[in-house]
Formats: structure tokens, C-alpha cells, sequence
């Protein structure tokens, strides 16, 4: 076994210096009812690198690869080029087979790549400090919830309509468990978001208001009111965002009073993974929040000798020290992930990033002029980043997505599979465009798009 | 691997006499491969990119509402070549598996196969969207369906929930089950019973979904007190924690009376399995009465820890908790082909307490999990347990003459050996000796954890160690140990050699520097 350096010999030697005739002795202590005679079955047996290598590839080939067809999916991963240096950074073992940095002194490496992290996120998101990661952009979510509470000693967190979906069932799920009310609600099919109503359903007891930008639908709005309404209320803004490329081309959630900003870092240097591992990132714009923060925090220090160092630092806030009373049971952050991401941002810099931001909203808006001549199809969004909704002429979006894999074309996600049951959401699909994207894929999905569109009429 | 070098250093070799550390200092900081390394943002402009994209043309039509961004973001950029020196500077600051013995109590850190890391970085599985229709990444559900089915038999429970992102959202997965099965039964209970010997992370679950956490203490002999954890179980306690083998590194003997009295009590049973590495393939959760359990895929089943995450926290369950799995859930119909349970799937979703996180997991980690299973096999898996708890036995006894060992007398340990620091003298401490082992080309043990014994160090040796690097951590170990019983002033000040010495945490968290700024700001 090619994992094991242990030999028989050694074995014999070693079960000698301890005393024990066998190894099976070392585990006197496992009940009699629970020992196993063998290898347990139903399972089989050990193989080489060679045949494990065949059988996932196997696995692997019965996947629609994204980079082989045209691709439009978007609603919280999207696909963006990693450069190659990004990956074979990661897989450096210094950086791949470490762990959490306890013991500082040999963990630099690791602990200046988050300090360097921290700085890129809170600029990014317009904020005063952000940590070093939490597990995905939904859980950052509920985080931010959570922390809201604290902050507030209120209650209610009042959800935008057009929330990702999966983010507002996890923050339910959550607050299930906590006794925290969420006042939610379903997204308005209309060209701007109804802020408007939103803010009216901010009360005295409102902890925060959580809002996505650009929002589920694609659309992006000024959230200056927003914050208004909620700091007037004494409650917190919390803008989730899941596109970080969108934000070298629109104005940061922190610039527009957000107090709390969260987000999935996943488009720089993760890749899609079909959903994880993600990298949730987290930032507040006062620091006077910071001790209230979950997850690790990265903070600058000097050794012994007085050079410039870093620590993981304010981790009385965390489990491993205040157990039950923790601001958050997390012992981990998504340290790969955001390595990768800041490698990512590190290549693209502040021009590389507004560039990339351009391109992407460049063919975002050929896309949208594109497919609005398809026949009975119309763009919902006055504004957009990156992804707008498409408005099918009554046509079910669900139907059309799958008949257009059939047609090779992976044309986008339909509001039906994130938001099933709902008959008014039904006719709407979300397209999400990338640097990735060429213009011929355009022309593709939108031929296939009237093919299909017109199919289905029949 | 570490083994002692023919042709220079000796273990019996003592050091020079005039310390051999000490040489003249350089211009630049530097120590010949040891580079000091700039931050990113002393040395990148905001003017360069290591990426070729279109220039901005500021007349394109934009739909962006009014919102372009006016201000600076206040980033900035490297070339490709300076981005990998940049990094590759900072990586060799770091103390990896790939160097050395990194022996830290509790968190496995075995080898990562490199199979692993090519196979997940296949496009079918890593260029594939988490809401793609579900005709066209077949392939994918089967790997959570493969390694779902893997983890149920390896540990003999019926259900499994594959979202959990890491251990502890897999506690908080197990907790949630719990706490919905109860109410579905409308039984409010209040009380979670977690051993003082406990992770933080289970208190801190229990906490949050709204249990009050009670402690039950441990015996002398270094497990739970069956008779304290019995005399305490009634119609308010919800559950029980308890982790097995323990964090003293032992296996619980009692574990089966234990579950069946919290049954009968009318309680769950979490198995907190951040040391399943010491078990996996020789004793079934299953079988000693377990009701809920994560798995930390990145411990026994090999996937990297990367500095600190991203890990993943399946959790298996009982057929009493199974109808309360979060969602998705991956199911196979009857012609065979795989789809996703969702909020959508009424009937099938059944009591499904919700969901804990977009999409479906950590799919980069099962992949890499699942080819380490296929790797060893049944066989294999059967024959890692045994090893990592021979290693850790081996320590034990090579070290119990000179450090005390709390629980030496309570038998065989598990894939992990604790020690105290009782006779430590001079003000000498645990984290001098974990200092000192630095110095030696170690990763330190786990130190100050468990909190039952007094300096504790924890040492966790893993199965992927050969028979030499593990005798010659032990040699540098009792070195280290003896100078601290020796008490030798020169080991509070350790490391020497590590590329920063002790640093300050205390004025970290005094006056928190946790971004950078321009030094004139």
C-alpha cells in the first residue's frame, strides 16, 4: 500500500518496544459486540493509482464540462479564466499540506498571504477590516445576520426579495434554531428592485436589512437610501454580493453606507467545482465591530528581535477559547480558496481587475442587445452587471434550459429551479455572461434560444 | 524521509559550542535561501497586471444605472513572474506535510496523495456548474452517491448528509438534526451534555442552537465519568457529545452503555469523529449505539488542509435522525439515473430540517476523498487505522519514562499520545518545549489541549510515517524534553532558527493591525 511506509519488520519492532503481542492489543478497548473479524464488507479492496485514476475519470466523463459548450450559468458561481500561476501556487505543499497557523513562527507564509488577503477584501468591499474567510458566500450570510443581533440585541433580520434564494433558506434554516424572526419575501418581477418596499418594512426591531448587489436578478440599484432607513432605525445594512468581479466596475457596498458587507469570493482563482469548496468572505466597514466578527482575523505583530510578523490575533472571540460563548462555533476559514483568490487578485490589480470588470460588462450588454431580438423574449433589467434576467414570452424557463443542454448549449438558470412552485417566476431565466464568453457563444444561444422558444410553441 | 544523514548531522551530535546561529548580519535581511519577503502592497502598483485584458475604453456604452465606480479601488497588481517569486517567498515560510513530521493531536495531518489533486482537478469535475441541469452532471451526483454509500458502510449508519462544509458545520448539521427530531416529537428539551475534555467547537454548536451546555467531568483514568454522565441524564437532556476515541486519545470502553442509557432517557447520542483516523476500517460507530456523526474528510480521508481550510464535515446518522438530513440530498430512481432532493422534492424532503448552504458541498473534497478510499480499499483503511495507532503507541512508551504521561496506566492510547508538563522545572513550559521542536525541523504537537491535564501536548504521529522519522522525532523530542526538565534558560527563548522568534500576540489583539496601510495615512 502505497501510503503506508511501515513495514512487517518494523511493525514486529515496534509492537516489541511497546509490549504488546499484537496490534489487535492495542485496541482491547473497542467492545467485544463492536470488533470486526476483517475488512468490512460490501467494500473492495485496495487498488492502484492507475485503476482509482480510471475509474474517476469515468465518473468525471459523464459531466457536461462548462469550457466545452457555449456556457450562460450564473446565480451565485460563475466562470471566469484562472490564470495558470494560480494553480500551481496552490499546489505548492508549503501551502497545500499546511494547516491553521498556530504556531506563527512557521507559519508566515500563510499568515502574511491572509494579512495581504484581509486588505485586498476590505478595500474590494469599500470596508475598514475584513477576516481571513468563512466557508461560502451563504454562510457568510447567515453570519452576518448573526452578527447583526449581537450588535443590535434585536431579533428580525428583514430579507431583500431578490436574495439568492439558497443564501434566504439557509439564513431561515438558521434562525429556525435560534429563534430569530426573518421577514422575507419573494422577488418582484420588475425592471428596478422595489426598495421602496423594503424599506418600509424596516421596524424598531429590525437587527438589519439584507440586501444582494447586483441582486438575484442581475439588477444593481443605489443602496444609499437603504442604509438611511436602517441606520435611522438603529438597525445594520448587510449587502451580500456574489459576483467580486462586479465590484471593479460599480460602486463598493461600503461607499453606499453598508455596515456589514459579505460575499462569495468564488469567481477569483476557485473555479466552479460544482459548488464547493467556496470561499465566503466577510468585512465591516466601522471598525469598531471588529470584536464581534466571526472567523479568524489576521493581525500584524513584531518577534522577539522586533521584525514585522503576523499572528492570528482577537481569537477570544472564537470557540477554541470561549467555547459556548463564541461569537460562532466556525474553526476554520476556506485558507486555499482564499489563497487562490488573492493570487487571483494579486495578477489582476487595480487595473487588471476595472479591465476584467469592463470586459465582462461589454459582452454582458451584446448578450443582452443580442438575445432581446429573439423573437418573444425581452431583458427584465434596466441595469446589469455581468447577468440579467430574460422574460420568456410565457414560455417555461425550465423546460428551455433542459431542451437547451440537449442542443449543447448550457443557456442559463431558470428562476423555476431556484425558486420552484412559484408560478410567477416561472417564465424568467437568468443569463450570466463572462470574459469567458465569445460572441459567437452569443449568437449560439441566441439561435438555439428562438429554436427552442419556437419548438415549444408547437 | 528525516532520517538521520550518513554524511552530516548525527542525532548524538551535540550543537557547536558557540551556537551555530550566530553569523554576521546581512544587508538585505536575507539567510541565503531564507528570503525576507515584502508585502504585496509595498511592492505591487496599482498601474500593473500580471493578466492581458482589452483596455478600458471610457466611451463604451454601459448599463451599469449611474453606479460606475468613480474612487480607487486601492488595489494593486504584480506581473506573472513577480506574483510567483512573490509567493514562492512567502510558501517557503511555512511548515507543510511535504517537509517534515507535523505531528498535531486532533488533526490528523497524513500525507495528501497527489492523485487526489489530479483527479479533482478533471474539467468534469471541476468545470462544472452547481445548478447545472441535472441530466448533464450525472457523473457528479454519483461521486457524492459513491462516497456517501462509502462513508455509511465504513461506519455502519443508514443516512448521510453530504453538505456540511467542515467539522464544525457537520457538529451544527448533527445538533440541528437532533433538535428537530425532538421538536417533531414536541419535546422541548434544553440541556447538551458535552465531557470537559470536549473540542471547543461542541459547546460552541450546542450554544448556538439554543442548548444550555453542561459539563460532565472526566475520570482520573482519562474518560467520561459514566456514573456523573448517568446520574445526570433525564427528560431535559436533548443529547450528549462525546468523542470517540477521546481527545485524551482513548478509546471510550463505555460507549455503548452510554448510548444505550441516553436512548432510554430518550436522548441522542453525537459522536464528535474528528478522530475517526483511529478506528476507520476496525469498529463501526454503528455498532456502539452512535446517532449522529461528522466525518472530517480532510483528517481520515486525506484531503489538504491548505493552511486552514477549506475542509468538509459529512455527517452520518441513524435510521432515528436520517428523515431530518438537510438538503440537498442526492437520490437514484429507478432507471438508474441520479437527481437532487431539494426544497422543491415535498414529499421526499420529508422532516428535513432545511439547508446549511448553497449548492451541495464540498465537491473538490469528495473527489479527492473518494480516490483515497478506492486507493487503500477496505483493506487499506483497516490497515491505516492499525498503523496510526501503533505509531502513537510506539511514542507513548518511548517517551513515558522521561515525560509524564497522565494516562500511560490506562492502557493502550489510540492514534494519539498525551503528555503533561508536570515536571518541568525553572519556569519551563509546554510552549517552550513546542518552541524548542521548531527548532528541531518539527511542526509541534497540539499544546494546551485537552484542558483536563495541565500543559498538555498532544501528539498525533498519523500512519504515513516510516518506522526512522518517527524514531528520530522521538530522539529530538527527548532532547527537547530533557532540557526542559533540566530547566534550561535557553529554551524560553526558542525558536532560533524559524524565520520570525517569538512573536508578540499580546500586542496584536492589544491595538489590532488587520489591514495595511500606507505608513503616512
Amino acid at each position: 500500500m502505497r501510503y503506508l511506509p511501515l513495514t512487517d519488520t518494523d511493525r514486529a519492532a515496534m509492537l516489541e518496544k511497546i509490549g504488546a503481542g499484537s496490534v489487535d492489543e492495542l485496541f482491547v478497548d473497542v467492545p467485544e459486540v463492536a470488533r470486526l473479524d476483517g475488512p468490512i464488507r460490501g467494500l473492495p479492496m485496495h487498488a492502484s493509482e492507475m485503476a482509482v485514476e480510471r475509474h474517476m475519470k469515468s465518473l468525471a466523463a459523464k459531466n457536461l464540462v462548462a469550457g466545452d459548450v457555449p456556457f450562460f450559468l450564473g446565480a451565485g458561481a460563475y466562470r471566469h479564466h484562472v490564470p495558470a500561476s494560480v494553480d500551481t501556487i496552490i499546489q505548492r505543499g508549503e501551502f497545500l499540506t499546511a494547516y491553521t497557523p498556530y504556531q506563527p513562527e512557521i507559519a508566515q507564509g500563510t499568515l502574511q498571504m491572509l494579512f495581504e488577503f484581509q486588505t485586498q477584501v476590505a478595500r474590494l468591499y469599500g470596508c475598514a477590516v475584513a477576516n481571513a474567510s468563512l466557508y461560502d458566500g451563504s454562510t457568510a450570510c447567515w453570519e452576518a445576520v448573526a452578527m447583526a443581533t449581537r450588535v443590535t440585541r434585536r431579533k428580525r433580520a428583514v430579507l431583500s426579495g431578490a436574495l439568492h434564494p439558497h443564501y434566504a433558506e439557509v439564513v431561515k434554516t438558521m434562525a429556525k434554531f435560534t429563534g430569530d424572526t426573518i421577514a422575507d419575501a419573494m422577488p418582484a418581477i420588475t425592471p428596478e428592485p422595489d426598495l421602496g418596499g423594503l424599506i418600509a418594512r424596516i421596524d424598531d426591531d429590525t437587527a438589519c436589512v439584507v440586501v444582494q448587489y447586483p441582486d438575484i436578478l442581475g439588477r444593481i440599484s443605489d443602496l444609499t437610501p437603504v442604509a438611511e432607513a436602517a441606520h435611522a432605525k438603529g438597525a445594520l445594512l448587510v449587502v451580500v454580493n456574489t459576483e467580486p468581479v462586479a465590484l471593479g466596475a460599480i460602486k463598493s457596498p461600503g461607499e453606499m453606507g453598508a455596515d456589514i458587507v459579505v460575499g462569495e469570493g468564488q469567481s477569483l482563482g476557485v473555479g466552479l467545482q460544482f459548488g464547493g469548496p467556496y470561499l465566503g468572505l466577510f468585512a465591516v466597514r466601522d471598525p469598531k465591530h471588529v470584536r464581534q466578527m466571526p472567523g479568524r482575523l489576521c493581525g500584524e505583530t513584531t518577534d522577539a528581535e522586533g521584525k514585522r510578523g503576523f499572528v492570528l490575533t482577537l481569537s477570544t472571540r472564537e470557540q477554541h477559547i470561549r467555547r459556548e460563548k463564541a461569537t460562532s462555533n466556525i474553526c476554520t476559514n476556506s485558507g486555499l480558496c482564499a489563497l487562490a483568490f488573492s493570487v487571483h487578485m494579486t495578477l489582476l490589480g487595480e487595473r487588471g481587475l476595472r479591465e476584467l470588470a469592463a470586459e465582462n460588462h461589454r459582452l454582458a450588454c451584446l448578450a443582452a442587445e443580442r438575445l432581446a431580438k429573439v423573437p418573444g423574449v425581452e431583458v427584465l433589467n434596466n441595469a446589469f452587471f455581468n447577468e440579467f434576467t430574460l422574460m420568456l414570452g410565457g414560455k417555461p424557463a425550465r423546460a428551455i434550459v433542459r431542451d437547451l443542454a440537449d442542443r449543447g448549449v448550457l443557456g442559463g438558470v431558470s428562476l423555476g429551479r431556484l425558486y420552484p412552485g412559484v408560478e410567477a417566476l416561472e417564465h424568467a431565466l437568468l443569463v450570466a455572461v463572462t470574459e469567458t464568453t465569445t460572441e459567437e457563444d452569443i449568437e449560439v444561444l441566441a439561435r438555439e434560444l428562438e429554436a427552442s422558444i419556437k419548438e415549444s410553441a408547437q | 524521509m528525516n532520517a538521520p544523514n550518513k554524511s552530516g548531522w548525527k542525532p548524538e551530535m551535540t550543537l557547536a559550542e558557540d551556537g551555530m546561529h550566530s553569523g554576521p548580519a546581512t544587508t538585505t535581511g536575507n539567510r541565503a535561501l531564507m528570503l525576507e519577503e515584502p508585502l504585496l502592497f509595498e511592492i505591487g502598483r496599482a498601474d500593473v497586471t500580471g493578466v492581458d485584458l482589452p483596455a478600458v475604453d471610457a466611451n463604451a456604452p454601459t448599463r451599469l444605472g449611474g453606479l460606475a465606480r468613480s474612487e480607487a479601488i486601492g488595489l494593486v497588481g504584480l506581473t506573472e513572474p513577480e506574483t510567483v517569486r512573490h509567493y514562492t517567498r512567502l510558501s517557503r515560510q511555512n511548515y507543510g506535510i511535504d517537509l517534515g513530521f507535523f505531528p498535531l493531536g486532533s488533526c490528523t495531518m497524513k500525507h495528501n496523495p497527489r492523485l487526489n489533486e489530479k483527479v479533482a482537478r478533471l474539467p468534469g469535475f471541476a468545470d462544472i456548474h452547481p445548478l447545472a441541469p441535472q441530466n448533464s452532471v450525472q457523473g457528479a451526483l454519483e461521486v457524492v452517491a459513491q462516497l456517501g454509500e462509502w462513508l455509511c458502510k465504513l461506519t455502519g449508519m443508514p443516512g448521510v448528509a453530504m453538505s456540511p462544509k467542515a467539522g464544525a458545520h457537520g457538529e451544527l448539521c448533527g445538533i440541528l438534526a437532533i433538535r428537530a427530531a425532538h421538536e417533531a416529537r414536541g419535546d422541548a428539551r434544553e440541556v447538551v451534555l458535552v465531557p470537559e475534555s470536549a473540542h471547543g467547537t461542541n459547546p460552541a454548536t450546542a450554544a448556538f442552537a439554543n442548548y444550555r451546555v453542561e459539563d460532565i467531568p472526566a475520570t482520573p483514568e482519562g474518560r467520561v465519568d459514566v456514573a456523573a454522565l448517568k446520574a445526570r441524564l433525564g427528560p431535559d437532556v436533548a443529547a450528549v457529545m462525546i468523542t470517540n476515541p477521546n481527545t485524551c486519545g482513548l478509546f471510550e470502553k463505555d460507549f455503548r452503555e452510554i448510548a444505550d442509557a441516553v436512548h432510554a432517557a430518550g436522548g441522542y447520542v453525537y459522536c464528535d469523529g474528528a478522530n475517526f483516523n483511529a478506528i476507520v476500517g476496525k469498529v463501526r460507530p454503528g455498532d456502539l449505539g452512535v446517532d449522529a456523526m461528522h466525518i472530517n474528510l480532510h483528517k481520515t480521508f486525506s484531503t489538504p488542509h491548505g493552511g486552514g481550510g477549506p475542509g468538509s464535515g459529512p455527517v452520518v446518522f441513524s435510521e432515528a435522525l436520517a428523515p431530518f438530513a438537510p438538503l440537498p440530498f442526492v437520490r437514484q430512481d429507478a432507471e438508474g439515473t441520479f437527481y437532487l432532493v431539494e426544497e422543491e422534492n415535498r414529499e421526499e424532503r420529508g422532516p428535513s430540517f432545511g439547508r446549511m448552504t448553497a449548492f451541495h458541498g464540498q465537491m473538490g473534497m469528495f473527489t479527492r476523498a473518494l480516490t483515497y478510499m478506492l486507493s487503500h480499499g477496505a483493506d487499506g483503511l483497516k490497515q491505516v487505522a492499525e498503523d496510526a495507532v501503533l505509531n502513537a503507541n510506539y511514542i507513548l512508551r518511548s517517551m513515558e519514562d522521561i515525560l509524564h504521561a497522565p494516562f500511560a496506566a490506562s492502557g493502550p492510547c489510540m492514534h494519539e499520545a498525551l503528555f503533561g508538563d508536570k515536571d518541568f522545572t525553572g519556569g519551563l513550559s509546554t510552549l517552550d518545549v513546542a518552541k524548542g521542536l521548531i527548532d528541531e525541523g518539527y511542526h509541534p504537537m497540539t499544546v494546551y489541549f485537552p484542558l483536563v491535564v495541565h500543559g498538555a501536548m498532544l501528539v498525533e504521529p498519523t500512519e504515513t510515517e516510516s518506522k526512522a522519522a518517527i524514531d528520530q522525532f522521538i530522539t529530538a523530542f527527548r532532547a527537547v524534553v530533557e532540557r526542559a526538565l533540566a530547566g534550561d534558560e535557553e529554551l524560553k527563548q526558542a525558536p532560533y532558527y524559524a524565520p520570525r522568534r517569538r512573536l508578540d500576540e499580546t500586542q496584536a489583539a492589544r491595538k489590532p493591525v488587520l489591514s495595511w496601510q500606507k505608513p503616512d495615512d
